[in-house]
């Protein structure tokens, strides 16, 4: 690893699991830098993950961070928030973990619009297993286990999010740090939930989706892009073709479910002990009446 | 036809004892279709009883519908404090044909039916009592009425002051108008008369003791009291996902959630649930989960997340038969192997299961403090049979302890998994303090560095079970039932069988045979053995296999002689019980 140059890097000499040349790397860099543009504390930071190459990130951030179960990253992520609300909570999972295993809790999360950012890294394969298709794999490309080619249309992540109307939905490309971090950096500035879905290639076991395809296969959002229009935002998220890049969506007006909850800026871990007046009144509940 | 002809039976009666006297124990059993008001009737009976100083159990079997269907509850009234079903029925209130047929098995000659006259079978005459409930309700201007009709009777026949309905009744229907409450008090006045005629006709007379009415009694079912528990236990976390019979739990945090700051979440699924109590708890929550089997084999994984990053969460599991769907309604004690071998991979845990108010309320207090101290997964197992028994409980019996916290304030180089003898890392939770506080699933370092040192690997492993030691040690003794020193035979019970146990045990007035009962099933404290030296063992269980008995065997390397079990979907009577405890005592 490099010297330390963000509050964020971890020790000199940690041992990072991910291939030579994997997005992970440059998808890594953009999350520093854009939590270092926006001077986020690591003390007030946890990262969240489920399981796979990409659910690694957080150890490779020197932040608060609970590396869970396959597919489990939202769940967790929810309990923490409800917990303590002060805390910046930004999750980071693959395409599998988050689409696939994950993928109710994936929709729950956006019901319920919980004030955190999801990072998921979308290679489009499943590396850690060896290259299986992943939810997202396209149509047609052979795998070990798909040996005729993918039978099914790809799950399309941002139309689904849309569809739920996730208040913020992005896609970045890996192989462009600067853009990738400016898109976090808004997802991350955002009260509510946001997804950033991020093109990162795998080198190793998906030849198919590579550096090159996805600067041909993506483009842009152009300047003029209204953000809040839902309906164009799904129309563009459904159209064939090239797949945009950038911030589809933004939905400045719904209440996060914290909000909703009315949960009080007191962590949980600091009011242990039931107050002994509303338990003596709760206990006087049952003089009268037998159940709650 | 299931009903004798009790005529027959009472001609030889001497004339100066009523015919129908009940001086200790009485057994009434209200039975209809779902929707058909058994509750509403018994809801407002055990409220009145209560009050007027009468001991009393409850407890209801119903189907898994909505509506129509067979339901019955048991009201028993007793002399000295009880807390089991009896099959005997002294009383049975009918609302409709199909609970005679569903019951017709524990009528026998001595029991009085009440119903309305089109309901009864023709020669019953001598058992079977004409009750015109309908016409009363219509009288007192609506057919709803009917069932306060009914609680008018039972307090008629037991010549017990009106005014203790009707003050309920005005209590109970104060938001609905003063026509309503009139009309329910009409009904109940028409009820009672009927009572009272009914018992001189009948020579029915009920002499049970009563005890000054103390407002220091409480009234509650076993749900309520796992609720007070886990709120006494400074539960402040609770996400599941709704199963009968655990739900209750989830239904009763979320009604206190406001008055004690309890976040409340119903979460998509189990998985979802567990999870998010393990990221509740890892931001320094006391997390709880409640659910019953098939949702807790959904949380299996979570479970074993727990294990590894050392996370507290208490689990709340309200048994009913399985496998599979299995019986949504009924009730059964077969999740204990399911709860003991869950997880995958070896961490430690502890398992409680309570046999009454008093024990179910201390257990899930004990349970939190378990699971924060020892930073483990702590379970407390329920049944159906448990959660909707409704008895009393002194309010005394029920403290509030200062809840100890064991969370530390971290300072810069904190590790979550830092190394000591007890095998207990200090506590830290995320933003309090200047530490960073790292959880993996992973094997890990003291860091939370994954690794695949073997070594490492070692250490840890070692590290999560050396705390099973203290565990094991300080882990609940079962509570003795007559003079188990004495007596040959152990009778052993956990869990819910514990009220069951301790009446049959009275019955049969044996003192070579005595009882033991565990709220604490797993781990066994090394003590019991001595206990157990030398006696005869049968170990009772609401299961098919005998599943703590099995345990006992494997920690304990004794063998049990006897099982006794049952795996209907219903819970053991006492008349069964004590039938079950003499074969065993014969064998």
């Amino acid at each position: 690893m490099h010297e330390i140059v963000t509050p964020y890097d971890m020790p000199p000499g940690t041992d990072v699991a991910w291939c030579p040349g994997c997005g992970n790397h440059l998808l890594l860099e953009a999350v520093k830098s854009a939590l270092q543009t926006l001077e986020i504390d690591p003390k007030r930071l946890v990262m969240v993950s489920g399981i796979g190459q990409a659910a690694k990130a957080p150890h490779y951030l020197n932040t608060h961070m609970i590396n869970g179960l396959h597919g489990r990253a939202l769940p967790l992520a929810l309990g923490i928030r409800l917990s303590n609300r002060n805390l910046v909570v930004v999750v980071e999972s693959g395409d599998g973990d988050m689409y696939g295993e994950g993928g109710n809790h994936f929709l729950h999360a956006i019901r319920r619009n919980i004030d955190i950012t999801v990072i998921v890294h979308n290679n489009m394969v499943y590396g850690l297993t060896k290259g299986q298709a992943s939810p997202t794999s396209l149509k047609g490309m052979k795998t070990p286990v798909q040996t005729g080619g993918v039978l099914l249309e790809p799950f399309n992540p941002l139309a689904v999010a849309l569809g739920l109307d996730a208040p913020f939905v992005a896609r970045a490309f890996a192989g462009d740090v600067e853009k990738t971090k400016e898109i976090i950096s808004q997802a991350i500035t955002f009260r509510g939930f946001s997804l950033v879905d991020v093109f990162q290639p795998c080198v190793v076991f998906n030849k198919l989706n590579t550096y090159q395809w996805f600067r041909e296969n993506t483009y842009y959002l152009p300047p003029g892009h209204n953000a809040e229009d839902r309906t164009g935002a799904f129309e563009t998220a459904t159209k064939p073709g090239r797949l945009p890049l950038g911030v589809l969506y933004r939905n400045e007006s719904r209440r996060c479910y914290e909000d909703l909850l009315g949960i009080g800026d007191t962590p949980l871990h600091a009011r242990q002990q039931p107050d002994r007046d509303s338990f003596q009144k709760l206990i006087d509940t049952f003089r009268q009446d037998h159940t709650g | 036809m299931f009903f004798h002809n009790g005529g027959c039976m009472i001609v030889h009666q001497p004339v100066a004892t009523p015919m129908h006297l009940f001086a200790d124990d009485l057994s009434i059993v209200f039975g209809g279709a779902a929707g058909q008001g058994v509750q509403t009737i018994t809801s407002a009976l055990i409220p009145v009883m209560k009050k007027e100083g009468y001991h009393l159990f409850s407890c209801t079997e119903y189907m898994s519908r909505i509506r129509g269907g067979s339901n019955s509850t048991q009201i028993r009234i007793t002399g000295r404090k009880r807390q089991a079903y009896v099959s005997r029925i002294d009383f049975l209130f009918a609302l409709n044909a199909q609970a005679l047929e569903h019951l017709q098995e524990r009528v026998s000659p001595s029991t009085l039916v009440f119903a309305e006259k089109a309901l009864l079978p023709e020669a019953c005459s001598g058992q079977c009592i004409d009750t015109p409930l309908q016409a009363f309700a219509s009288q007192a201007g609506n057919p709803v009425f009917s069932n306060t009709a009914a609680v008018g009777i039972v307090l008629g026949i037991m010549n017990i002051p009106l005014d203790t309905l009707t003050d309920y009744l005005r209590r109970q229907f104060a938001q609905k108008g003063e026509t309503v409450v009139s009309q329910n008090i009409t009904a109940a006045s028409l009820g009672y008369a009927f009572g009272r005629q009914t018992a001189e006709t009948r020579d029915i007379r009920v002499e049970i003791p009563r005890h000054e009415s103390q407002s220091g009694t409480l009234l509650m079912d076993g749900t309520a009291a796992a609720g007070i528990g886990a709120v006494a236990g400074g539960i402040n976390f609770i996400s599941s996902y709704p199963m009968s019979p655990g739900t209750g739990v989830l239904t009763f945090l979320a009604w206190q959630s406001q008055r004690f700051g309890i976040v409340t979440d119903q979460a998509e699924d189990e998985i979802a649930a567990i999870n998010a109590g393990i990221g509740a708890s890892y931001a320094g929550a006391r997390a709880l989960v409640t659910t019953s089997g098939g949702g807790f084999a959904l949380m299996e994984e979570g479970l074993s997340l727990s294990g590894m990053t050392e996370t507290p969460i208490v689990i709340h599991i309200g048994q009913r038969p399985g496998p599979a769907t299995g019986m949504p309604t009924r009730t059964e004690q077969a999740d204990l192997n399911l709860v003991l071998f869950a997880g995958h991979g070896e961490f430690a845990r502890a398992v409680f299961a309570p046999g009454s108010l008093e024990e179910i309320i201390e257990t899930m207090q004990k349970a939190c403090d378990l699971s924060q101290l020892f930073q483990i997964p702590v379970f407390v197992l329920t049944d159906q049979y448990l959660l909707d028994a409704v008895s009393t409980i002194e309010a005394t019996d029920i403290r509030l302890h200062p809840i100890a916290s064991h969370i530390v304030m971290t300072s810069a180089g904190y590790e979550q998994y830092s190394l000591s003898e007890d095998g207990l890392s200090p506590r830290g939770v995320p933003g309090y303090g200047e530490g960073l506080v790292r959880a993996d699933s992973h094997e890990h370092d003291e860091n939370s560095r994954s690794t695949e040192r073997f070594d490492v690997r070692k250490t840890m492993v070692d590290k999560r079970l050396r705390r099973l030691k203290t565990l094991r040690e300080s882990a609940l003794m079962p509570t003795l039932i007559g003079r188990a020193d004495a007596a040959e035979t152990l009778i052993i019970s956990w869990g819910s069988t514990r009220g069951v146990l301790e009446e049959a045990l009275d019955r049969l007035g044996n003192p070579g045979i005595a009882g033991m009962h565990f709220s604490q099933v797993f781990p066994i404290n090394p003590a019991l053995r001595h206990l157990l030296e030398g006696k005869r063992l049968a170990v009772l269980e609401n299961n098919a296999t005998g599943q703590f008995a099995d345990l006992l065997g494997l920690e304990t390397g004794r063998k049990i002689q006897h099982r006794i079990l049952k795996a209907t979907g219903q819970p053991f009577s006492v008349e069964e019980l004590v039938e079950s405890i003499r074969e065993t005592d014969h064998a």
